[in-house]
């Protein structure tokens, strides 16, 4: 068995003209994850993923730590999205102590949750990019996150994993006004990429000023990628048609995220079950019906127009008042019994289930990831495509090795 | 809205299967779930799916509840989280269909033949907690190494080296 298993970790002969060989788990292509692929010439006839070289055991630790000192670690599956990991699970114990947040606490939540969609988005999006050849999506996205990523650091004092979200509430209060030193780097970063100087009415130390001045620079970066890289025939000749996951398809793998509303389902948790300041808000679900790869890269694109419309909204209608129900101790104990909670993570759904037992540590904590549910879809995928296409295939799910192994 | 209509999805279910339901929790915004019996867990899971039109299910979960004070035994809790993807009307609702297995000898029949969507989620339950299931197409190991000898990791039993 444990020689079998061996095997298959090298390029060998099968017999035919087929042969198996191991994508991963050291490729750059594929983070720690990974594919044993078997191809007839240059066709995959069968795909197996091979997950949890990455897997940390968050959900034993879980039942170790207590309900507070869990939250750092739980962030860790997706550090850049901290926030959609986190969310949930505060919505999750929340519910268990049957508490309702302060509305400042709402945008506040909101705001973060969004710019933490916005880096991962631009983070996915630079991966797509170096993988397919396109250094520059790689240098540009990288680039452009700094910002959003500054942001965060102003707001919750860390640039990821902030660990900002509390039950009943979030830790600290937004700043009112920014650094100099921030606005200074933000305007020149603006007049050389955008050609001209913001003025004094566009951007100044003010808080949602600043917040807006981002957004609005971001809305115009936009526009500069849409004509570099996704109206750029080099990039849609590799993805357009490329891993068509169709409607049927998608719902009977129950996949999640982008993915899914790639191939035509309307299904975002921030629409069909609301929490937080969501349905005080105004925005759009992207949903596209092609399911190809380029479908998958736009529905994430068009994404992060709608994320910046929610911050714009979040920061100008946010009231005053307290942001977390009192100060917070370090030990809590969450009331007897069992709830799930759920909320949008960048990826997709991201769904909690927590048994307490009524002492300071849960009992059981099981998080279901986005990234785990799409690895069936990426095997569906694979089935009959070329070996070339394996990245984009790959990359387009948005599949993040660590999230799915936790 | 939701937990109406989840509301009479459970009596519904109760109302077809009478005794092969062995019980429910109901708290409202927390949880619905359904408990039944494990030789009934096929038969109600295609109900649900053709009768309600829940098309996928969204995760797994095992919990061993050994330790449990309350409402506790020598059981371990398997519980299918149900969506649906389809249904606009249903999709704002997760159904829960749990079946309580023998400690020892924890085994029930695979719900892949209904749900497609179940089979990695299947298989990281028989890893982490030793649940067999029965006609799972390809049922191993998934997140833990090929090699682990020991006891399953989500069991209570098992404790973490060097904690505690």
């Amino acid at each position: 068995m444990v020689l079998e298993e061996k095997k298959k970790i090298e390029v060998y002969d099968i017999g035919g003209p087929r042969l198996t060989f191991s994508y991963g788990p050291q490729h750059p292509g594929t983070g720690h994850f990974r594919m044993i692929v078997t191809v007839s010439g240059d066709t995959v006839v069968d795909l197996e993923p091979d997950p949890g070289f990455v897997h940390r055991g968050e959900e034993k630790m879980a039942e170790y730590k207590t309900w507070i000192t869990n939250i750092p670690h739980l962030e860790r599956p997706s550090i850049l999205d901290a926030a959609g990991m986190v969310i949930p699970y505060c919505l999750t114990v929340e519910k268990l102590m049957e508490v309702e947040i302060p509305e400042r606490a709402k945008y506040l939540r909101t705001l973060i949750a969004e710019l933490d969609r916005i880096a991962s988005h631009l983070y996915w999006f630079s991966l797509y990019g170096i993988f397919l050849g396109h250094s520059t999506m790689f240098l540009w996205c990288v680039n452009d996150r700094e910002f959003i990523l500054d942001l965060s650091q102003h707001i919750t004092g860390q640039r990821f994993t902030h660990a900002y979200y509390v039950p009943g509430g979030v830790r600290n209060d937004a700043p009112r006004k920014v650094s100099k030193e921030l606005v200074k780097e933000f305007k020149l970063y603006y007049s050389r990429m955008l050609g001209r100087e913001p003025s004094e009415d566009e951007l100044s130390e003010d808080f949602k000023k600043y917040v807006v001045a981002v957004t609005h620079f971001m809305d115009l970066r936009l526009d500069h990628y849409y004509e570099m890289f996704f109206n750029n025939e080099i990039f849609i000749e590799r993805v357009r048609r490329v891993g068509v996951l169709k409607r049927e398809d998608a719902i009977r793998l129950g996949v999640p995220g982008t993915t899914l509303r790639a191939s035509g389902v309307k299904y975002d948790t921030r629409i069909n079950d609301p929490y937080d300041a969501y349905p005080l808000l105004k925005f759009e679900i992207p949903v596209r019906t092609e399911g190809d790869c380029y479908a998958r890269a736009m529905i994430g694109f068009q994404e992060i127009r709608e994320s910046l419309k929610i911050i714009r909204q979040s920061v100008e209608q946010m009231p005053e008042g307290p942001f977390k129900l009192k100060q917070h101790p370090l030990i809590i104990r969450v009331p007897k019994g069992e709830a799930l909670g759920r909320a949008e993570a960048a990826r997709g759904e991201m769904i909690y289930y927590i048994v307490s037992d009524g002492t300071d540590r849960p009992y059981r904590l099981r998080m279901v990831t986005p990234s785990f549910r799409l690895l069936p879809a990426l095997r569906h995928l694979s089935l009959g495509a070329r070996i070339a296409d394996i990245p984009p295939i790959y990359w387009s799910l948005n599949y993040w090795p660590v999230e799915a192994d936790r | 809205m939701t937990w109406e209509k989840l509301r009479k999805i459970l009596d519904d279910v109760k109302e077809a299967f009478g005794e092969d339901i062995e019980g429910e929790v109901f708290l409202e915004k927390k949880i619905a779930k359904v408990i039944v019996k494990k030789e009934a867990l096929v038969e109600v899971a295609r109900y649900l799916k053709d009768r309600h039109g829940f098309d996928h299910v969204k995760g797994v979960t095992g919990v061993d509840l050994s330790r449990l004070k309350e409402g506790g035994g020598p059981f371990i809790e398997v519980i299918y989280h149900l969506g649906s993807l389809g249904d606009q009307e249903l999709a704002d609702s997760i159904l829960n269909l749990s079946v309580k297995l023998d400690l020892e000898k924890p085994m029930v029949s695979s719900l892949f033949s209904i749900w497609p969507s179940v089979e990695y989620h299947e298989r990281e339950v028989y890893d982490m907690l030793g649940v067999i299931f029965e006609g799972h197409p390809d049922l191993k190991r998934i997140l833990l190494p090929e090699y682990w000898m020991d006891i399953p990791p989500l069991r209570k039993e098992y404790k973490i080296p060097g904690r505690e």
